[in-house]
């Protein structure tokens, strides 16, 4: 088969399992990349980690990245269409039915219901990616705290704590 | 709401405001408090640059981005609405700002909008990862780039922690809601417990005290 309908086929099932975004289902991602297709090594999945992590933008860029990697530009694309394209159509129908359903009871459970569990897993993706930045020490927790603060409470934008932050990891102070 | 609208008042805010239909100048609309007024008209253009600006500036995180220019900046959705969709979204597979930017897209122009709004999103972020690889395949590393993104780690951090505080604030008046977010944090970010599970746990016995609840 070739390596295009390879990555189109596994990154589209992926895109439908993925409950929870392409964080979840990264150890998948290395399972079928690194150990079934040998699509990559361990350390260029590395490499590709990061750099995604580089770039702005959703957290799926690393499967542009391994399509890429794979097949070129013409990888790269088709593994970023097959990444969104199921999930995407999905939504759009679910977003319908739950627009004509607007005032129904059963919605209204569900997003009062839901909601709260949305939010406890934003709080905790922050909380899990200001720990990934902790081993250095008491700078790296001012700067989480320093950001968090200015957020809730100024309308200053937050690029700038960003640039500052990202210049402060370069000095080595974080 | 104000005694002025009156026992109508509930329909108006049944009022979708997808409306193409409508004659409303487009930018009578930014920088205004979207609640219950006459229906929001977001033009393709604006969506794209809307989401273009989400994703550019999405940096360990594209999330606080999006909720900034819907709810704060363009003021397209209000918070309670943002925290709706986001939590629909949070349950569907799949990236959940991409399917943010879909169902926000097909809130204001159907399928095109969703393509619009997903297509704004992606583009530059596409295009500096495709150079980020060529450069690091050019030179072989990239000096530097653990340090900054080590940096920049601690601030994201941040502003994602902001970002829920801000959407946990309507549920401080409602201890059950209260007790469910607080469950959902403590189990995945301090016991780190496995997500599918977890959901497939709670989501029912927090929908469930949701439908008994007392009005």
């Amino acid at each position: 088969m070739s390596p295009l309908v390879s990555i189109a086929i596994r990154f589209a099932v992926l895109s439908l399992v993925a409950v929870g975004g392409v964080t979840a289902v990264i150890p998948e991602v290395h399972r079928i990349v690194v150990d079934v297709h040998h699509w990559a090594s361990d350390a260029e999945f590395t490499q590709m980690f990061v750099i995604a992590r580089a770039a702005p933008g959703p957290n799926m860029l690393l499967v542009t990245l391994i399509g890429w990697h794979v097949a070129g530009l013409p990888g790269a694309l088709v593994a970023t269409a097959a990444m969104v394209a199921p999930s995407c159509t999905l939504t759009y129908f679910v977003s319908r039915v739950w627009q004509r359903f607007r005032a129904a009871r059963w919605r209204v459970a569900l997003e009062a219901g839901l909601a709260p569990i949305a939010v406890g897993l934003v709080i905790a993706t922050g909380w899990i990616v200001a720990r990934g930045a902790q081993d250095t020490g008491w700078v790296a927790y001012a700067v989480t705290a320093a950001t968090a603060a200015l957020v809730v409470f100024t309308r200053v934008t937050p690029l700038w704590p960003l640039i500052a932050a990202g210049a402060l990891g370069l000095l080595e102070v974080v | 709401m104000g005694p002025r609208n009156g026992p109508q008042a509930p329909q108006a805010l049944a009022v979708p405001r997808r409306s193409r239909g409508t004659s409303r100048p487009a930018q009578s609309i930014i920088g205004r408090v979207s609640t219950s007024g006459p229906p929001i008209r977001v033009t393709l253009g604006e969506l794209y640059r809307g989401f273009f600006h989400a994703g550019a500036r999405g940096v360990g995180g594209v999330l606080p981005w999006v909720r900034r220019m819907l709810v704060e900046e363009r003021r397209w959705l209000t918070a309670a609405e943002f925290t709706d969709l986001f939590s629909l979204c949070n349950f569907l597979p799949g990236p959940n700002t991409v399917n943010l930017s879909i169902v926000v897209g097909a809130r204001f122009h159907g399928v095109r909008g969703a393509l619009t709004a997903l297509a704004g999103m992606l583009t530059l972020p596409l295009a500096v990862v495709l150079l980020l690889a060529a450069l690091y395949a050019r030179f072989g590393a990239l000096p530097g780039i653990d340090a900054v993104l080590r940096g920049i780690g601690a601030a994201a951090g941040g502003l994602v922690l902001a970002t829920g505080v801000k959407m946990a604030a309507p549920f401080l008046r409602r201890p059950r809601a209260l007790a469910v977010l607080l469950v959902t944090f403590a189990v995945i970010a301090l016991l780190r417990w496995p997500l599918v599970p977890v959901l497939l746990a709670l989501a029912p016995l927090s929908v469930l005290a949701a439908w008994f609840r007392r009005p």
